[in-house]
């Protein structure tokens, strides 16, 4: 699954990543973000979108993994 | 219901600002007044004797409520995050712009939707003009536009902007005489202090759990057809317009609005800036001081040039006034879009990788 490396980016970053990831390899992808506002967001975007989201905490970052429900 | 569910929280924070926003004017802001970031940052700047335009002075208790009503929220929410180090000098330059842009039109987008919902028709031209600026900092944004990213930072840093509001709050309440309070003017109109700082502190917590951000709205609808900060935004404007109708103090005109000018060149001159800066930093002025209360230092730097802007505004005569815009203040807004954009061009990043 690709990886997107969003750590230390503040929103709309990790969004506009997702959204040109999902674009490339619409299967799903898995996101790293550090922040609960980017971790909300990517949730919202990709779930609108129709994908399933699976958030993985640890050491306070995220890690999305986003995959066709 | 799903919807509620989904956007509950941004609503209702939204429904308590505008019902602030009207009972602090009620109570003795000016009118349409009853939060600003921009204009209560700038009266912060003259409190301390950064300018000395001599109405617009007074150390706000509701911007200090605003960052400890974050911090307070962050902290309970396990969400308080000291971070920096996402270009500073930059954030610096931003906020400064913004407060230029945000001076020309007399208020920052807050006030923006406030004016709207008292009926002020200069408020119109001031929403296209912030419009606008949106969707530049958008395009920018699509063509891989970033401040780089921020590290985590010792406590320390985190806490220095609240620790700010804390001192700031001890002079007024302990040591006014270090202060300058206007006599006269929009500085002199002040809601009582525990009553500010209240809603400060609610407005805060609120608008920390519920992300609410007036730039945020316009830029996610725009980039991903998402509605969910722009119903915050149209919270506000409601709860304002049904509480202003109510009062009786809804008046729908473009002449004699108070603290407003009807130059609509400018007005929407000044909110492009604010608007296209605003994206570059990632958030309108409130959320920049949700933010520095949250932890990010990056924000606190962007609230210190926002406010050290301000200064700059008064004493180089930029600030417009009811009479309408300055030929300095226009200068501004010209350069600083112009500095603007050349922070955008210059922080593209190729994309690969």
């Amino acid at each position: 699954m690709k990886h997107i490396d969003a750590i230390g980016l503040s929103c709309p970053q990790p969004v506009l990543l997702c959204k040109k990831a999902l674009a490339a390899s619409p299967e799903g992808i898995e996101i790293e973000v550090d922040n609960t506002t980017a971790c909300g967001n990517v949730t919202r975007f990709a779930e609108n979108l129709g994908y399933k989201v699976t958030v993985k905490e640890a050491d306070g970052t995220y890690l999305l993994a986003i995959a066709k429900a | 219901m799903s919807f509620l569910k989904k956007h509950w929280q941004v609503i209702l924070t939204g429904l308590v600002v505008g019902a602030f926003a009207v009972a602090l004017s009620a109570l003795g802001n000016p009118a349409n007044m009853g939060f600003c970031i921009a204009c209560f940052l700038r009266d912060i700047a003259g409190g301390v004797g950064l300018h000395r335009a001599e109405v617009v002075q007074y150390v706000r208790p509701e911007i200090i409520g605003l960052v400890l009503g974050a911090m307070i929220a962050a902290l309970i929410g396990k969400e308080f995050k000291p971070t920096g180090g996402s270009s500073p000098m930059t954030r610096f330059v931003l906020g400064f712009g913004v407060m230029v842009g945000a001076l020309m039109f007399l208020g920052c987008p807050l006030r923006m939707v406030i004016r709207l919902g008292g009926g002020d028709l200069n408020a119109v031209f001031g929403l296209v003009g912030f419009a606008a600026g949106i969707l530049l900092g958008v395009a920018a944004l699509n063509k891989g536009f970033s401040l780089k990213r921020s590290y985590a930072m010792p406590a320390l840093e985190g806490y220095a902007t609240p620790a700010i509001s804390i001192a700031l709050l001890v002079a007024l309440v302990c040591f006014p005489a270090l202060l300058f309070f206007s006599e006269k003017g929009p500085g002199s109109m002040r809601a009582p202090l525990l009553f500010a700082l209240a809603a400060g502190l609610i407005v805060g917590a609120l608008a920390q759990r519920s992300r609410l951000c007036m730039v945020g709205g316009i830029r996610d609808a725009a980039m991903f057809k998402d509605y969910h900060l722009l119903l915050g935004f149209a919270a506000i404007l409601v709860a304002v317009l049904i509480r202003n109708l109510a009062l009786g103090k809804f008046t729908l005109s473009m002449a004699k609005q108070p603290v407003a000018h009807t130059d609509g060149l400018w007005n929407a001159l000044g909110m492009l800036l604010v608007g296209f800066a605003s994206v570059l930093l990632g958030g309108c002025p409130l959320r920049q001081l949700i933010l520095a209360g949250s932890g990010s230092a990056d924000s606190g730097v962007a609230v210190i040039g926002m406010t050290v802007g301000a200064a700059f505004c008064h004493n180089f005569k930029l600030a417009s006034s009811a009479d309408g815009p300055t030929p300095n203040g226009k200068i501004a807004v010209i350069l600083f879009l112009v500095i603007t954009a050349v922070i955008a061009v210059c922080n593209l990043q190729k994309e690969k990788e």
